[in-house]
């Protein structure tokens, strides 16, 4: 028999998470703090409304971007929190989490051979994305002396005659890195310089603490060049209703479009429903959420730097990324006995790249206890480890 | 900060000092000097266990009683719900606005004395002209927290 699969799909490896999630999920009271989704429950009035929709028998597709009504309180939204003003007729698609857009934006605006520019450590989709739309993933190793964020001069280094695309993935994860308005501007200069467009990842933009998130698709002249992409999973703690957005100049959402439609047709009308109450109603959920991950963010940081691991100070998402680089041994081999001797799930850096070797992600989207139960175990491995050496 | 505080130990009185202050980004002393000025301005009016009794063995009837009154001269809302809240049977008493003057919530061990305690003390009471008492039948959730619920955490254990 031939061969049934595809050269460019057995080029991607399978995901680093998957690997880690199949131990995991063999191990009986193993206590996780890797997950990437929200502890909190979808506010109510939110899920009622969903509810509602589905009672009076609102289950037929919608159009294809999305229904007009959500569209129009996107555009709303991104004109009070990022300073952008967007058509909801012909410059936003609501797509099937933050996930597809990054696909679809992808396949839309990459040539065989183009480049992508995947600032790392980031969640796991850009690079298999890029592939599968035929373009090529460049890595810009992002360092914990820059705090994680991307500097002119990494970005500079890496821009080539093929460069296409760069992917900015602030507020990160796994890093939880943020960039602000100054650090922004640096980068979009160079990017209106040498003729390249974005894809701007701000799924995380509601959870930021000490400062507001800036979207780069509001500086000057940046908005036709940019794809912003949000959703609703991570800010009112909706990842199960699988709905996100993109946000783009009418060329570019006209052709993301039509691949949506093809391969999509809608996203779910039940979560569209659920999605326009978040927008118009959910400011106080947000805020009430976002003050709790502050706290334990906080008492994650004071945690890690207690036990005297370095810990970089996150300001954005709900990850922490401590360096167990003083361990010597790799993200792999400490989260693995990590798990197997206390029973602690976290992910490993290198999850998210090769770079984030050295560094584990270990999320803060749980209740205090549960955090405090954990961190007694890692403690006791850490002692363990020092004690070792 | 005083916000914040409240909002922690509103649901969480228990949660001790050194974790508050890292929850908040203060010092200790700072969270424990604001947590004592609270106290001494009756902000903080003191620190309750929220008990399930239906799960005890032991036997309790509340009531809320709509009290309607008429105020005497002399002896406002505030003298007539002294007056009130002095027995010990009584957990809380509101003003209210609307159809009646007070809420009253009792607690007996029994309906019986409840109701004994409504006729024998409450309604005969001067400035009283009415009540009408309902027995609470079962509590679903409480100062904000839901009483059976079973937190369960249903995310998996990893996910990107």
């Amino acid at each position: 028999m031939r061969n049934p699969l595809s050269e460019r799909i057995l080029t991607i490896p399978p995901s680093g998470i998957r690997k880690f999630f199949d131990i995991a999920s063999e191990m009986k009271e193993a206590i996780s703090l890797g997950v990437g989704e929200p502890d909190f429950d979808t506010p109510w009035h939110i899920r009622e409304e969903g509810i509602y929709s589905l009672e009076k028998g609102r289950t037929f597709y919608t159009s294809n971007a999305g229904l007009k009504e959500l569209k129009e309180e996107i555009c709303n939204y991104l004109r009070r929190r990022c300073n952008c003003n967007y058509l909801p007729d012909s410059e936003i698609l609501v797509t099937v989490g933050g996930s597809e857009a990054i696909d679809i934006a992808m396949r839309a605006m990459l040539n065989p051979g183009e480049e992508v520019l995947v600032p790392q450590p980031s969640f796991v989709s850009y690079v298999p994305c890029a592939i599968l739309a035929g373009g090529v993933p460049v890595a810009i190793e992002l360092e914990e002396k820059d705090q994680f964020k991307l500097t002119p001069e990494k970005l500079l280094e890496k821009i080539t005659p093929k460069t296409k695309i760069l992917v900015v993935p602030f507020p990160n994860n796994p890093t939880g890195a943020t960039m602000n308005r100054e650090e922004l501007e640096a980068i979009a200069e160079i990017v209106k310089e040498k003729d390249i467009f974005v894809i701007s990842d701000e799924i995380y933009s509601e959870l930021t603490y000490g400062s507001e998130h800036v979207s780069i698709a509001g500086l000057p002249g940046m908005k036709e060049r940019t794809v912003l992409i949000n959703g609703f999973s991570k800010s009112y703690a909706m990842t199960g209703w699988r709905l996100g957005y993109a946000a783009a100049p009418g060329n570019i959402l006209e052709q993301m479009l039509k691949i949506h439609q093809f391969a999509i047709m809608c996203a779910p009308t039940t979560s569209q429903y659920a999605a326009i109450a978040a927008l118009r109603d959910g400011d106080e959920d947000v805020a009430y959420m976002r003050e709790a991950y502050d706290q334990r963010r906080r008492y994650l940081v004071h945690a890690f730097r207690e036990m005297g691991m370095d810990c970089f100070e996150p300001y954005g998402a709900f990850y922490t990324f401590p360096s167990i680089k003083r361990f010597g041994m790799s993200s792999d081999e400490f989260a693995i006995r990590l798990l197997q001797e206390e029973k602690v799930a976290v992910v490993p850096g290198t999850a998210f790249g090769d770079c984030g070797e050295g560094y584990l992600r270990v999320s803060y989207a749980y209740s205090l206890e549960q955090l405090k139960a954990a961190l007694e175990r890692i403690r006791r491995f850490v002692n363990r480890l020092e004690q070792e050496a | 900060m005083r916000e914040k505080i409240l909002a922690v130990m509103e649901k969480n009185s228990r949660i001790d000092i050194k974790d508050l202050s890292v929850l908040l980004g203060e010092s200790e002393a700072a969270v424990a000097n604001e947590i004592a000025a609270m106290e001494q301005e009756h902000v903080i009016c003191g620190y309750h266990t929220l008990i399930n009794w239906d799960n005890t063995s032991e036997e309790k009837v509340v009531a809320l009683i709509e009290v309607k009154v008429t105020p005497q001269r002399g002896m406002g809302f505030d003298k007539i719900a002294e007056r009130i809240y002095q027995y010990n049977e009584v957990k809380s008493v509101y003003l209210m606005s609307g159809a009646f003057d007070f809420t009253v919530i009792i607690e007996g061990k029994t309906m019986r004395q409840v109701a004994q305690f409504v006729s024998d003390k409450l309604a005969p009471m001067d400035s009283v002209l009415s009540t009408a008492t309902h027995f609470v039948l079962k509590k679903y959730k409480d100062h904000g927290t839901i009483l059976e619920e079973e937190v369960r955490d249903e995310r998996m254990l990893v996910t990107p």
